[in-house]
């Protein structure tokens, strides 16, 4: 995985579809026929309550990309895809890390990593603490190296979700 | 209008113009065939689910019209699959209905409850399950639309059993989901301007038709344009009928076992028009090698076939026709002569040294014979269908095809077993053809039992069996792989007795030791009205050449099997 980052760059693609059942599943369906190695995926709700966006972030040449895309927009459900410009678009995920703490000095160091992260703890036992962080998966990636000195008990991740920016006046 | 779901389904069958339904009833679609009971709709029972669907996909194949299947629930619908997987893989267009369990019983593992959608998921275009019957009418029209419009498709539908007997005010006015309009049909006109030039300045043109050139009936716009610009025309297996094969710009077939002069043709060709056509392995050979030094212009409905494969230097995404058509009109505006005398000579030499390769063995029987005779013999809108192996690369290398729609195989899935349902669908469809079904002995065998069908539901065909005794394709490449170490391939020739069979079922049946013989019985079948089976005993050894084997370029074809035995595989 890491090898790849460094070879190819990320793609984000986020598509519109109509929200009825077994969508997810002909997406999901799809990747895997095409053997198309994502990243990551995430599906939620839009301002329409008929409509959900999912957004797929992958690692890979430009043929394969195209390809996802054109696949994509074949599907019945889909309403529209956009590839979105990482320069452009604002992209988020979320993760939530239970990490071993128990001691008061290894909270300390807990709590000095996520203020510099911009997370929260959202959880506190007597030897363990959940962290909340959001950001770029990049960041996210980072926290996640950061929290590995205190021993990852559990992790979870959303994907990436992401919208493009405003075009500049 | 006050209608149970069942009524509904049938009224919209109706609506589109559908004739008749190949199927087999079961406890899960009871309701519906009840009301097909009271319905001009004709249904063919079929003996197995897997042949409603290569029926109804022979007759969209035959006609252009949309195939319609039937089925219950669960081992119905499974049977179903290979049959909509082999339309799917060719792009035909069929609608396929199947019972379900009731709504408060799926996801229990009833009886008879298979998750149908999740099955064909991937080989269907789109699946409906309908969940309430006020949503019939608006779900067959959706189902006819997705199949037929851009690239066709087998779409399915599951019709729960309880909905299918639940009553609802219906509304047979009920438009289509805006959103499934998304087909790009008319070329962009720079890219079509673009294409023009490049043609016309080619020194080496060829066009490439496939499948998709017959399925936009756009074989009179291809012609058009080849005429036109005097450019030589190959086909892909799908494409065989797109062009007439006894036209002076034909070239042949391309592919694993096209003709040597067209593959040798292709791999010289400085430009390419390929229209309708998604560059499968068995028609390009490797991918890497196919077209390398051509400039590619391609023309598809389905974007995602643009570069899938081979990357083009001019994609067109629109239907066949109406690209055929402004290419043509932009060639045409542009007045300018192709020199194209050169390479029409060059072309000419090349077909002329390679005519005389791939020969079958001197076997009066040859089955280069058998189907240079059924050609002599069949009406020019004759419908050959094949089975899967030998028999159907003889015939498609052999069987001249001078119309669309008259040459029927199971080219993508490649599906043993095909020949006979979809013969018996293309009779249905064109009841005015004579219709052939030119097959072997292995894959007649897997779908043998229709024949009950075609006497019981007096549909007659001509079923001309290759017969070899062997899986006889499989048996080549173990000839020619495997060093002749036969594992599993030999069917002991003689069981069945074809003949015998033919009659245990009712059918006229003939064993023909001579080819006079055979045009006498292959007469007589055409002029009978009942279903005859011509039982031919074929030499096991008989190559299928030129053979450009898998993985390799279609430069590096076999033409001569001496070359084979003496340098190995």
């Amino acid at each position: 995985m890491e090898a790849r980052r460094v070879k190819k760059p990320l793609h984000v693609i986020s598509f519109i579809v109509e929200n009825k059942p077994g969508v997810l599943f002909r997406v999901a369906w799809l990747i895997r026929r095409r053997n198309f190695n994502i990243e990551s995926i995430s599906v939620g709700p839009t301002e329409n309550a008929n409509i959900s966006r999912m957004t797929i972030t992958l690692y890979g040449d430009e043929p394969t990309v195209e390809q996802v895309v054109k696949q994509l927009r074949k599907l019945v459900d889909v309403l529209k895809v956009s590839r979105l410009d990482p320069d452009n678009t604002v992209i988020r995920e979320m993760a939530l890390v239970k990490v071993h703490v128990p001691d008061p000095a290894a909270r300390a160091d807990l709590d000095y990593y996520v203020r510099a992260f911009r997370g929260r703890i959202v959880d506190l036992s007597p030897d363990a603490a959940i962290v909340e962080v959001t950001g770029t998966p990049q960041k996210i990636d980072a926290f996640i190296e950061l929290m590995r000195s205190f021993g990852i008990k559990e992790l979870a991740r959303t994907g990436a979700t992401a919208l493009p920016r405003s075009p500049k006046e | 209008m006050r209608l149970s779901g069942a009524k509904a389904l049938v009224k919209s069958l109706e609506d589109e113009g559908v004739e008749v339904i190949f199927g087999i009833p079961g406890g899960a679609i009871l309701p519906v065939y009840d009301a097909l009971h009271d319905s001009s709709i004709r249904h063919i029972l079929v003996r197995h689910e897997q042949c409603a669907a290569h029926a109804a996909d022979g007759y969209a194949r035959a006609s252009g019209r949309v195939g319609v299947c039937m089925a219950t629930s669960g081992p119905g619908a499974t049977n179903l699959v290979t049959g909509i997987a082999t339309a799917y893989m060719d792009s035909s267009p069929i609608v396929a209905i199947t019972g379900q369990v009731a709504r408060h019983m799926i996801g229990r593992d009833a009886f008879q409850e298979a998750d149908i959608i999740g099955i064909t998921t991937p080989i269907t275009k789109y699946s409906f399950q309908i969940q309430s019957a006020e949503e019939v009418p608006r779900v067959v029209k959706e189902a006819f639309y997705l199949a037929t419009e851009g690239r066709p498709a087998p779409v399915l539908i599951d019709f729960p059993v309880d909905v299918q007997r639940e009553e609802a005010e219906m509304d047979f006015d009920a438009k289509i989901s805006p959103h499934l309009n998304k087909v790009v049909k008319e070329p962009h006109p720079l890219q079509v301007k673009r294409a023009a030039e490049i043609l016309l300045n080619a020194e080496r043109p060829v066009i490439l038709a496939g499948g998709g050139v017959i399925l936009s009936n756009a074989s009179e716009e291809l012609r058009a344009l080849a005429e036109l610009l005097m450019i030589p025309v190959t086909v892909t297996l799908m494409g065989k009928g797109a062009f007439p094969e006894n036209h002076p710009l034909y070239i042949g077939r391309i592919g694993m076992h096209g003709s040597a002069a067209a593959n040798k043709l292709i791999m010289e060709a400085d430009v390419i028009l390929a229209v309708g056509t998604r560059f499968s392995d068995r028609s390009t050979g490797r991918f890497d090698a196919f077209a390398r030094d051509a400039t590619l212009i391609h023309v598809d409905i389905d974007a995602a076939e643009i570069g899938k494969n081979i990357k083009p230097e001019i994609p067109i995404v629109a239907d066949a026709k109406h690209a055929l058509k402004a290419i043509y009109e932009a060639a045409k505006e542009l007045a300018r002569k192709r020199d194209s005398s050169t390479w029409l000579q060059r072309v000419k030499e090349v077909k002329e040294s390679l005519e005389k390769t791939g020969q079958n063995s001197a076997d009066e029987l040859s089955p280069k014979n058998l189907i240079r005779e059924i050609r002599r013999l069949l009406p020019a809108d004759g419908i050959v269908t094949t089975g899967v192996g030998r028999n159907q690369m003889w015939a498609s290398l052999y069987l001249e095809v001078y119309h669309p729609r008259t040459f029927i195989t199971s080219g993508g899935l490649g599906t043993m077993g095909f020949g006979l349902p979809a013969a018996l669908g293309a009779k249905v469809a064109k009841p005015n053809s004579i219709v052939v079904d030119i097959d072997g002995d292995g894959s007649f065998l897997m779908t043998e039992r229709e024949l009950a069908t075609s006497i019981a539901e007096n549909i007659p065909i001509i079923a001309v069996i290759l017969n070899d005794g062997w899986l006889g394709m499989v048996k080549y490449w173990q000839d020619l792989f495997y060093g002749r170490r036969y594992c599993a391939t030999c069917l002991k020739r003689g069981i069945p007795d074809f003949v015998k069979l033919a009659e245990a079922y009712g059918a006229n049946a003939a064993r023909p030791q001579s080819l006079e013989e055979f045009s006498k019985a292959f007469k007589e079948a055409m002029s009978s009205d009942r279903t005859t089976v011509i039982d031919v005993w074929i030499n096991p050894d008989e190559p299928v050449l030129p053979f450009a084997p898998p993985g390799r370029s279609l430069a590096e074809m076999i033409i001569d099997l001496r070359e084979v035995r003496r340098g190995g595989s």
